[in-house]
């Protein structure tokens, strides 16, 4: 990933510049802004960046639009209370009760959770001044992806039993024993590693890779206008394009925030029913 | 140099500190919603549901009130309408009673005054008989005398011989009476 995105950034310096003064494309920095504060707590370095500062408002907001939608709650809903309810009724109804099945509703509260979080952090990337989603550091979706990993890896021992849990996921029922020798690995690795790391990297790279588009073609814009001659004509083109991913990136906001609750969905409706 | 800077950060991998901070926040987020938020929409969904099934059984319990005065008010009506025709039956009944009671009586009645009718009109034709009696034996003896030329004045010889002709007139009258009785007792009952 590394390798790619320097690469990326290399080849578009490599075109963007004539020389030492031509345009500057965005590159990993981006995602590593000047710490505003920094501290050691227990030997851990926090880091107090502008994008943490990003991670609280989304959070904060979203804490206040849900408690203004809940805080006078009646039969006819206001026009907030009914925005909130319709959010928490797509994941009561759609996810906790539709995908996890009938035993789904407790974990209802927790799949509206991480929707609404992920949800505000992603908006964040199209958000004026703030313009760049939580969600492309890669800490924040691994964290989000190792506590569904812990929730559904403990709700399905908690369901079926240690035993029961471990030998269906390594050997899933109706699998010819010749085969096993393939599945069995592969299973494993399947619900041990690659959910949760695919949850997570899922995530971050759509949000860094829209970072990424936005930056280049906003910071394309201002360039072309700023380089003096007729290429200004051509930021009409990188404006519109700029216009264009926005639009892209709110869809790609949502549908990841869709995409990482249902994965939870179903992993934890693997979870709490045996495999047949 | 940017690519110096990129290689100095690798992106997948996170810093601790930012893992705790991604955390808390969102435990914070949970909490709210867990304990605040969700619990309020849940409590919101069933008093809705409440709302609706309430007003439901509300409109049922209605119903079947209505239906039931409506049995009610049916089963009334019909109980009024066997007694009133139970009471027309018994007036009708009573009506027929006093009508045949009427009748016996009006016939009693009638009886006793054609009883009574007989007995007066016996009586009387007993008076004129016996007035009768009288007159033509004086009759018949002052007839005779005149007739004979001779005074019948003795009185035991003239009675003797009066009685024995009214003895054969009475003999004669109680034949006649016979039948003549029977044909007016006949006559006053049409």
């Amino acid at each position: 990933m590394t390798s790619s995105a320097s690469a990326l950034a290399s080849v578009l310096a490599a075109e963007g510049s004539g020389g030492d003064d031509g345009f500057q494309a965005p590159t990993v920095e981006e995602f590593y802004p000047e710490p505003i504060a920094e501290f050691d707590l227990f030997g851990v370095a926090f880091e107090i960046t502008r994008i943490t500062l990003i991670m609280w408002l989304a959070t904060a907001v979203m804490i206040g639009l849900m408690v203004a939608a809940v805080r006078k709650p009646s039969i006819v809903p206001g026009k907030m209370q009914f925005i909130g309810e319709s959010g928490y009724s797509l994941i009561r109804d759609g996810m906790a009760r539709d995908v996890i099945g009938p035993k789904g509703l407790p974990f209802a509260p927790f799949l509206a959770s991480l929707f609404f979080f992920i949800l505000a952090n992603n908006a964040m990337s199209i958000v004026p001044l703030a313009q760049i989603s939580p969600m492309s550091k890669f800490a924040f979706p691994l964290v989000l992806a190792v506590i569904v990993w812990v929730i559904y890896n403990w709700v399905g021992i908690r369901e079926q039993g240690a035993g029961r849990y471990f030998k269906d996921a390594a050997i899933p029922p109706g699998v010819p024993i010749g085969a096993l020798i393939l599945v069995t690995p592969i299973e494993l690795l399947q619900v041990f590693v690659i959910r949760p790391f695919t949850l997570a990297v899922r995530l971050f790279a759509n949000m860094f890779a829209g970072h990424m588009l936005l930056a280049v073609f906003s910071l394309g814009t201002v360039y072309l206008l700023q380089v003096g001659n007729f290429s200004a004509i051509f930021s009409v083109g990188a404006f519109a394009m700029a216009l264009a991913m926005t639009f892209f990136e709110l869809l790609v906001i949502v549908l990841q925030a869709y995409v990482f609750t249902v994965l939870t969905a179903t992993y934890l409706n693997g979870a709490v029913e045996p495999a047949h | 140099m940017n690519i110096l800077a990129a290689e100095s950060h690798n992106p997948l991998i996170p810093p601790v500190g930012e893992i705790v901070v991604g955390t808390i926040t969102f435990a914070i987020l949970c909490f709210v919603m867990i304990k605040y938020v969700v619990p309020r929409f849940e409590q919101v969904f069933v008093a809705r549901r409440e709302a609706i099934e309430g007003g439901i059984e509300r409109a049922e319990a209605m119903q079947a009130e209505a239906k039931a005065a409506l049995e009610q008010y049916r089963a009334q009506l019909a109980e009024a309408r066997s007694e009133a025709a139970q009471i027309r039956d018994q007036a009708r009944a009573e009506g027929q009673q006093i009508l045949e009671e009427l009748r016996t009586q009006a016939q009693e009645e009638q009886k006793r005054i054609v009883a009574r009718g007989e007995e007066q009109l016996a009586t009387a034709r007993q008076q004129v008989v016996n007035e009768l009696r009288g007159q033509i034996g004086t009759l018949a003896v002052q007839l005779a005398g005149q007739v004979v030329g001779e005074s019948l004045a003795e009185d035991a010889r003239r009675s003797g011989t009066v009685d024995r002709f009214l003895s054969e007139l009475d003999g004669m009258a109680a034949a006649g009476d016979g039948a003549g009785g029977a044909t007016r007792v006949g006559g006053s009952n049409r």
